[in-house]
């Protein structure tokens, strides 16, 4: 998980060495944007950016396609948190909540299944993943706002990961080895 | 001698420029229109090189119709004034544009605002500016008799007092005036002020 600029983090899965340049074209571009209108990239616009060029891989140059796909999660004044999900042929859409990668099926009906309007992230997380899990093979990140009205992007450590699982009924398995 | 000045008020922006066209020491035209509607909620004020001006608030404001179209949402006035400053930037150190702009606009989430950019790509969020021989007078004028959250009223008071300055002590003073303001409601014309007007002669 990476983040992108203060407002914009984001999940990638596929080929790692793919996604590191998009990740590093997203950072360049957020700060262009910045640099130009001194205010934050509206996620969308964002978004739009990187799968347009994704987009161009598969139309142009005879150049294999980024083998990757992306959850971008961010906040903007526009329209508040925003959930993205696109993939190696440029397309993309909004999400309330989506999945993507290995089982991400499996993951994407879970969340058919258990999403409503004011569950919390967490919760829901923890629901999807929670069939064979330690704490060590989890990460969870959040974007947030701050009381002060800040966007914040927390990643979770290990021990607040922990901490999380009776709170929200998820069976831990028997041992966990530390 | 090109007048252009304006100030904030309580939820409206409003700005004056002088409408001569001047090419040394013929007036081709006393209408000219130097306050250009940048969109719905924004006002651009120029002034300077005549064909300058023109070319670079027309392609500010294409490119703020642009973003629209593209994105769905318009740009707030910071971020315009923002984005036309860098436009002067870029271009300062190459082939500059001689321009002078008073940029005033409405935003719901921040109200009324005034950004004072000029022709070096200066830019300042401002209560109150003005550009050229006229504002050694109309700012004077507003340092002494502004003051915070002005009624439309009270703010064309001070308007015309500074158009009345000018006029009384600028040597080549412009004889007309354009008045427009921009609020909640839009960037719309709020009045014409004319000592001169073209005369037309019957046709023989």
């Amino acid at each position: 998980m990476y983040k992108i600029d203060d407002h914009v983090a984001c999940a990638v899965a596929g080929i790692m060495s793919d996604a590191n340049i998009f990740i590093n074209t997203a950072r360049v571009q957020a700060q262009r944007y910045t640099f130009m209108y001194q205010e934050p990239m509206p996620v969308e616009q964002l978004v739009q950016f990187l799968c347009d060029t994704k987009q161009w891989y598969t139309q142009f140059g005879g150049l294999r396609p980024f083998g990757v796909s992306f959850l971008f999660a961010g906040w903007d004044k526009n329209y508040g948190f925003q959930l993205y999900m696109s993939d190696p042929s440029g397309n993309y859409g909004g999400w309330k909540a989506a999945a993507v990668g290995a089982n991400n099926q499996a993951a994407q009906s879970i969340l058919r299944q258990d999403y409503k309007d004011d569950v919390t992230s967490d919760e829901l997380a923890l629901k999807v993943d929670s069939t064979s899990l330690t704490s060590k093979k989890l990460e969870l990140a959040e974007v947030f706002l701050t009381p002060s009205g800040n966007v914040k992007y927390h990643v979770h450590s290990h021990d607040s990961l922990t901490k999380l699982w009776p709170k929200h009924g998820v069976t831990q398995p028997a041992a966990e080895t530390s | 001698m090109e007048c252009v000045f304006g100030l904030v008020g309580k939820g409206f922006a409003i700005v004056a420029a002088d409408t001569s066209a001047v090419h040394s020491i013929l007036l081709h035209k006393n209408n000219e229109d130097k306050i250009m509607v940048l969109d719905s909620h924004k006002l651009v004020a120029a002034s300077g090189e005549p064909g300058d001006r023109v070319q670079f608030t027309e392609y500010v404001q294409k490119n703020v119709s642009l973003y629209k179209f593209r994105n769905g949402i318009p740009l707030t006035t910071a971020a315009a004034a923002n984005f036309t400053r860098g436009e002067l930037a870029t271009a300062l150190r190459k082939n500059p544009y001689s321009v002078n702009i008073l940029m005033a606009g409405y935003d719901e989430e921040s109200g009324a605002s005034l950004y004072y950019i000029d022709y070096i790509a200066t830019l300042h969020k401002v209560d109150k500016g003005a550009f050229g021989y006229g504002s050694y007078f109309s700012l004077s004028t507003m340092d002494r008799h502004y003051r915070e959250d002005m009624s439309v009223e009270e703010a064309i008071e001070l308007v015309d007092k500074c158009i009345l300055e000018i006029r009384s002590r600028l040597v080549v003073a412009p004889p007309n005036f354009v008045i427009k303001i921009v609020d909640k409601d839009g960037a719309r014309d709020y009045a014409w002020r004319q000592s001169v007007q073209d005369v037309t002669t019957a046709a023989v």
